[in-house]
């Protein structure tokens, strides 16, 4: 049993404090939009924010989340979009998507830090998250889309 | 009431059956009709519906696997540009398992010639053979061929619908259908007046379907211009439902562990320690091996790793050696296929250089995003089935055969795909969670494979072995002698599909190679198949992605042993062949400014793969840095006949360089035991931000004559286009993949 704050919600997860983060969203909350990829924080697909920074949520027990949780569904809705996921859109970055979420995550958690990255910048922070289908390229426009964007807002 | 409309156009015949408040259009393409799926509330027959109109809207049905490369949205796209209602407006679903969905694009592909040189009398022959496929229940999804089994059906059922829908309004009105027009899901007659599509859907329903011509090019308005993907917005926001996040009330998560030397018997098991651990609830019996039912997936695959199993030995050789000393056996034997025979190899004439070269590849898991799962409940009379795969018939089958049901006790469901790349052209992740469900009447149950066990329990991309000699004169190749050994992808699928593997040349075993379009005079190609080994299956490209890296490395050398450039050497033997293959490689020669030279520090190759109807170049420049070799830049050229949606077609092509650069730099599967050695990312890496290569350019060309597949053929090319850069880089000839093995590379 924890008590989570899930964007920014707070979360009763009735399972035990060694289950991993990841498999609590999924399966303890029906939160889905938090992949399963590997397991062991070789690609990428389960990242989520901790108060603000990407963490492999596979790796996290349920007793060791040290902070506030932000997933794929605490930044953006379809009906209300974050800057991030539009630029997504726009760049038409999705094939199979499944990779997307971790994604997404892990470049607003760069975005917020360094908000103009340049390709080196984004090379190293996006390095840990595998996409079989190869949407880099677009990956890559929609992150310059979305801090040029952002900064002008 | 279902009602056979006029025939359209060659054997195409349009219906259309009243359904609970609307109607539905649907084309089909064989002799007689199939059973409708979709089973209309009503109890009447319609017939392979396609276009759905109630009073909410126009549904389109996409009967085909969504695993990325967009088909749902190119599907609608073609009902929208007859029906004249925007893309955006139309919903999209995939309906549920048919026989009247069998894909028409299948036939050609299936001719013992080169796809390039099939026109005519073949397409005949191929049309009789798709229209077979139809009556063995051949719903698939692969084959780079949903966009060429779509063209015409999806564009016609758009035709019907619109002036049926007309007619229903010409009757309403008291005008001549003549006289109206469609705009924006609406008949609109002369006055102005609007009807709309879904007021008219009902008494639509009460007339027989009316064909038309299908509208020219010169007429489209959506088609051949790119269309905002329908799943973009549910895969930007976490909501786009994947075979994994099927939730169902109650439901239990369950892992898979089966035997690691995959075909081997399973002699007993102890769940004591599973049984221990929090979470776990049951440790399942599955005959082959077990699952372990738990309150979440984690605690069930740490369960999983805890059973300790017995598993008798597989029937596969033990070793990597041993398959590979197996491949080399069966060259010594009898040809399996001679697809290519013409002049006279043994001829070498006065000035001639010869050459001779040999090649391996590994065998490859497809590690698709997800890993693999189905999801079910059994409720003793009937079963509903959950699973993300490409053939929905075989797998609701499968299910009902576990389940010792009738297929129709089975509904089946198919889910959005995190990646397929062929692995989901198979029924086993379905059938263990039909097995799975049965042993827990009422209760939903998701069994999830991990990583590790969807690494371990793959139908492997074939491994091969390759001996190629040729010879060389004046410039151009004038020998070429090619032998190709492995074991046959054709033969695993064909059980798969058919229940049996037909006999006759294996044509896929060798596809990349045989059928290259070159004018080379005295040209032959052996295929050997080599009979033992672990389960094997189609790989993005399936054959092509064995040999267009053996062929097109050969064709390199040749060139390099001729004297000539590379790019000019095939183009020089391509231009009176296939005018589209040299089309195409003039198109990457001129966006990358080939000028057959380097500065130090810097290779460039070139790669070039004729596969499912569509040639495809690709030149690939490296970079010597003090950190090792970087995969620094990318030109792509391709002839897809016609571009359907051309921001598609490039993510497709790039998005299968990539997939062909992550197994040409880093993938293989090695087996120790009958095991498989790899066994996640860690061990099985793939190209990352970092290390793909800046795509600078793609150039699709359209020579028009037909639709030909996208999927797949950008994956060929690249591992020989990145190996000849390396040589050209380095002056070492790579002749055995995969490259990390023999190269530096940036990491």
């Amino acid at each position: 049993m924890a008590n989570l704050t899930i964007n920014g919600t707070a979360q009763t997860v009735d399972l035990p404090d060694e289950v991993p983060l990841l498999w609590a969203l999924r399966d303890g909350l029906n939160m889905t939009g938090t992949k399963f990829g590997c397991g062991v924080a070789a690609c990428g697909a389960c990242t989520v924010q901790i108060d603000g920074e990407a963490v492999r949520s596979c790796q996290v027990a349920l007793g060791d989340v040290w902070g506030e949780v932000t997933t794929i569904e605490g930044i953006g809705t379809p009906d209300d979009l974050a800057a991030l996921q539009k630029a997504w859109v726009e760049n038409q970055v999705a094939q199979c998507g499944y990779c997307q979420s971790g994604q997404i995550m892990q470049a607003a958690a760069l975005l917020a830090q360094t908000p103009m990255p340049t390709d080196e910048e984004i090379d190293v922070a996006m390095a840990g998250n595998l996409c079989r289908c190869g949407t880099y390229p677009r990956i890559r426009a929609a992150i310059h889309d979305a801090a040029q964007k952002m900064q002008e807002a | 009431m279902s009602r056979i409309g006029t025939i359209a156009r060659r054997t195409f015949l349009i219906s259309s059956v009243a359904v609970a408040g609307g109607v539905a259009f649907g084309v089909y393409a064989a002799r007689k009709p199939a059973p409708n799926p979709l089973s209309p509330e009503d109890g009447e027959v319609a017939l392979n519906p396609y276009v759905m109109i109630d009073g909410d809207g126009v549904t389109v049905i996409v009967p085909k696997a969504e695993m990325g490369q967009g088909v749902q949205t190119t599907w609608a796209t073609m009902v929208a540009e007859e029906l004249d209602i925007s893309p955006a407006d139309l919903r999209v679903e995939h309906g549920p398992p048919g026989k009247a969905y069998y894909n028409r694009g299948m036939g050609a592909q299936m001719l013992p010639m080169p796809e390039y040189k099939v026109s005519g009398w073949a397409e005949t022959i191929g049309e009789q053979m798709t229209v077979m496929g139809k009556f063995l229940d051949m719903q698939v999804t692969g084959g780079s061929t949903s966009t060429v089994d779509g063209y015409e059906k999806m564009r016609h059922a758009g035709a019907s619908a619109r002036e049926t829908l007309k007619e229903a309004a010409a009757q309403r009105l008291g005008i001549a259908r003549s006289k109206l027009t469609t705009e924006e899901g609406a008949v609109v007659a002369p006055d102005g007046t609007r009807l709309n599509y879904t007021e008219l859907a009902l008494a639509a329903a009460e007339i027989k379907p009316i064909s038309a011509e299908l509208r020219p090019r010169s007429a489209w308005r959506f088609l051949g211009k790119s269309q905002p993907r329908k799943d973009q917005l549910p895969k930007a926001t976490g909501t786009a439902e994947f075979s994994i996040d099927v939730r169902q009330q109650g439901m239990k998560f369950a892992a898979l562990k089966r035997n690691p030397w995959q075909g081997g018997a399973m002699n007993g098991f102890d769940p004591a320690a599973a049984l221990a651990m929090p979470g776990v609830e049951r440790v399942v019996d599955l005959g082959d091996g077990v699952a372990v039912v738990a309150n979440n997936s984690w605690s069930a695959m740490q369960g999983a790793e805890a059973v300790e199993c017995d598993w008798a030995d597989g029937p596969s050789p033990a070793t990597t050696e041993a398959l590979y000393d197996a491949m080399e056996t069966a060259m010594t034997g009898d040809a399996n296929s001679t697809l290519l025979d013409r002049g006279d190899v043994s001829a070498l004439p006065d000035g001639t250089v010869e050459i001779r070269a040999d090649y391996r590849v590994p065998y490859l898991a497809h590690a698709q995003m997800e890993p693999l799962s189905g999801t079910a409940v059994f409720h003793g009379d009937r079963m509903e089935i959950w699973s993300g795969n490409q053939l929905p018939v075989h797998c609701r089958d499968i299910a009902a055969k576990e389940a010792g049901l009738d297929k129709d006790a089975v509904t089946m469901h198919t889910t959005l795909m995190g990646g397929g790349f062929g692995r989901r052209g198979y029924v086993d992740f379905t059938q263990y969670a039909a097995r799975l469900a049965v042993q827990m009447k009422g209760t939903p149950v998701q069994l999830l494979w991990s990583r590790e066990e969807d690494m371990t329990h793959d139908y492997y991309r074939p491994g091969a072995i390759a001996s190629f000699r040729g010879a060389v004169k004046d410039g151009r190749a004038v020998v070429l002698d090619g032998q190709i050994s492995g074991q046959s992808a054709t033969a695993s699928l064909m059980q798969i599909l058919l229940g049996m593997t037909p006999p006759g040349p294996d044509k896929i075993l060798v596809e990349g190679a045989f059928d290259q379009p070159y004018a080379i005079p005295n040209a032959r190609l052996r295929g050997y198949v080599s009979k033992e080994g672990p389960p094997v299956g189609p790989w993005r490209s399936v054959g092509a992605s064995v040999n267009g890296f053996i062929f097109d490395s050969f064709m390199d050398e040749m060139a390099h042993a001729a004297g000539v450039d590379p790019l000019a050497f095939r183009l020089d033997m391509m231009r009176d062949e296939d005018p589209r293959s040299a089309a195409v490689l003039e198109a990457v020669r001129d966006a990358c400014e080939w000028r057959g030279e380097t500065p130090d520090g810097i290779g460039r190759g070139v790669g070039f793969c004729y596969s499912f109807g569509t040639p495809v170049a690709e030149v690939i420049e490296v970079h010597q840095t003090d950190d090792g070799i970087k995969i620094a830049k990318a030109w792509i050229a391709a002839d897809p006949g016609i571009a359907i949606d051309p921001e598609n077609v490039k993510a497709q092509l790039f998005g299968g360089l990539a997939y062909g650069l992550s197994a040409a730099v880093h993938q293989q599967i090695t087996f120790d035991g009958g095991a498989a050695e790899q066994l996640n990312f860690y061990d099985f890496d793939a190209m990352r931000m970092n290390t793909m290569p800046e795509i600078v350019d793609i150039r699709i060309v359209e020579s028009g004559h037909r639709v030909s597949g996208i999927g797949e053929p950008g994956t060929p090319p690249a591992a020989a286009a990145l190996a000849n850069a390396l040589f050209n880089l380095t002056g070492v000839r790579a002749r055995k993949l995969p490259l990390a093995e023999q190269f530096d590379f940036v990491v």
